[in-house]
């Protein structure tokens, strides 16, 4: 067996050894994962990956662990990949999410990941996205992605997530500024978490406001939440609400399936119905058994007889 | 495609400290000297510590202790490494360790042990220098 294919066999079942060395091939942007990947992703897709961004100490991996243990109750396997930038000027990075975390790093069912930001061929959400599909291809049911909302990194969650939490908390200065800017038309869900300190209402009412001013015509509504991340109070609110969005994106796939099926209906109805009475047509003024006459002889083949024909019954349309 | 591997690094703290200043200092120091720390905070059991660098696959793992509770906590965290097929990550340990320890704590496959103070550019000359061979 090759190097690849130990390492697929691996992560097919679940072999956290191989998932782990699978994430290092593709941080190194090897050869060797764009094989990997390519091997992949026929049995991915089945998990529901989650967006988790706002601004630093807001209390995302707080809030992730106790997220985790709540899908961990309710028997889901869990996958969490957290990301923090790369100094641009040492090339080093300090990975704290951990710290929060640390109960769940025994729990055979849950796998977690540091990432740094590097310096990535497709940037940061390539990357994570392929880490995603490992751990999608472990049969994970839920993945989590942490990424701090600062700069550009919290736009690039959309192209990794299906749902996107981002996360807001009272006592951080002037952050409202940074969600009205970027963050506003890619949350699914809004978390205002420190929900024990006082100006969280404060919080909630500040977005609402500015979710009033979006009156884009958007399906889905993002909900506000409140949580308290050390508690894990508003948490099972918080997974209701995901589980929701799951759905919702799941119908919203099912119809975008039924109109492409009805379309291709509509295409191949208009076609037969066209040929039929264009040939009807061209019948109807002798040119049809002019031709095939000639092309009996050899005079000319059903390809060009045909382009003439159109050609010259539509030339005066 | 270019290649950009990084070494990645466990910073832990294994027993009941009840502080992690020297762990942080080292920790800030790998990071400036361009590797990716992994930081996992107090009171980290053996089984968490082997655990999350089986998750993070990391290349060295730095083990910080204060209280005295090496003789028993790091032949747990070998016997564990040795158990999962861990055996190719570089270990080093650092803090509070009496000398008369050392000689038995290398027998057990810990690389060094570096006392309180130690300067952080030993620490990360001896780290580039002893880097393992992982594949
Ligand atoms: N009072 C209060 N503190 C909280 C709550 N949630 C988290 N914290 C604290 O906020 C601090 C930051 O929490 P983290 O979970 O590390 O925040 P983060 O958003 O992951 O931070 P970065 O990873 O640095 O971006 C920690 O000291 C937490 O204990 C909460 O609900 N209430
Ligand atoms: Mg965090």
């Amino acid at each position: 067996m090759t190097k690849i294919e130990e390492i697929l066999q691996g992560i097919l079942t679940g072999n956290k050894r191989s998932i782990a060395k699978a994430i290092t091939l593709i941080e190194n942007a090897t050869a060797e994962s764009k094989k990997l990947i390519a091997k992949i992703y026929p049995h991915t897709g089945k998990a529901h990956i989650i967006g988790i961004t706002g601004p630093s100490g807001s209390g995302k991996s707080t809030l992730i662990e106790k997220i985790v243990r709540e899908y961990r109750q309710n028997g889901k396997k869990v996958g969490v990949i957290a990301v923090d930038p790369t100094s641009p000027f040492t090339g080093g990075a300090f990975l704290g999410d951990r710290i929060r975390m640390q109960e769940l790093s025994t729990d055979a069912e849950v796998f977690i990941r540091s990432m740094a930001t590097r310096n990535y061929p497709g940037g940061i959400a390539r990357a994570t996205k392929d880490a995603v599909k490992v751990l999608d291809a472990s049969g994970k049911d839920v993945i989590i992605v942490e990424t701090v909302g600062a700069g550009q990194s919290e736009v690039e969650i959309i192209k990794v997530a299906d749902s996107v939490v981002v996360m807001h908390a009272p006592g951080l200065g002037d952050e409202i500024q940074a969600i009205k800017a970027g963050l506003m038309e890619i949350a699914d869900i809004f978390v205002v978490n420190k929900a024990d300190r006082e100006n969280a209402d404060k919080a909630v009412i500040d977005i609402q406001s500015i979710l009033q001013l979006n009156n884009k015509k958007n399906a889905w509504k993002p909900p506000i939440l409140k949580t308290v991340a050390l508690t894990g109070e508003g948490v099972p609110k918080l997974i209701e609400k995901l589980e929701e969005h799951k759905q919702f994106l799941r119908k919203e796939k099912e119809h975008k399936k039924s109109l492409l099926k009805a379309e291709a209906e509509l295409v191949e109805a208009i076609k037969e119905q066209t040929a039929r009475a264009v040939i009807e047509e061209l019948k109807r003024r002798g040119k049809f058994e002019e031709l095939l006459q000639k092309i009996l002889k050899r005079e000319t083949d059903p390809v060009s007889a045909a382009e003439k024909l159109l050609e010259e019954s539509f030339r005066k349309v | 495609m270019q290649s950009i591997r990084k070494i990645r690094v466990l910073i832990a703290k294994p027993g009941l400290d009840s502080h992690d200043r020297g762990a942080k200092v080292v920790a800030r120091a790998l990071r400036d000297a361009g590797m990716e720390v992994i930081y996992t905070g107090l009171r980290q059991t053996p089984e968490q510590i082997v655990e999350t660098a089986l998750q993070e696959d990391v290349d060295v793992i730095g083990l910080s202790i204060l209280s005295g509770a090496h003789k028993t906590l790091f032949p747990r965290i070998m016997e564990l490494l040795k158990e999962k097929g861990l055996t190719d990550i570089m270990v080093f340990a650092g803090g509070i360790i009496p000398e008369e320890d050392v000689p038995e704590l290398k027998k057990l496959g810990i690389k060094e042990v570096f006392g309180p103070g130690t300067p952080t550019d030993k620490i990360i000359k001896f780290v580039l220098e002893n880097l393992p061979h992982r594949t």
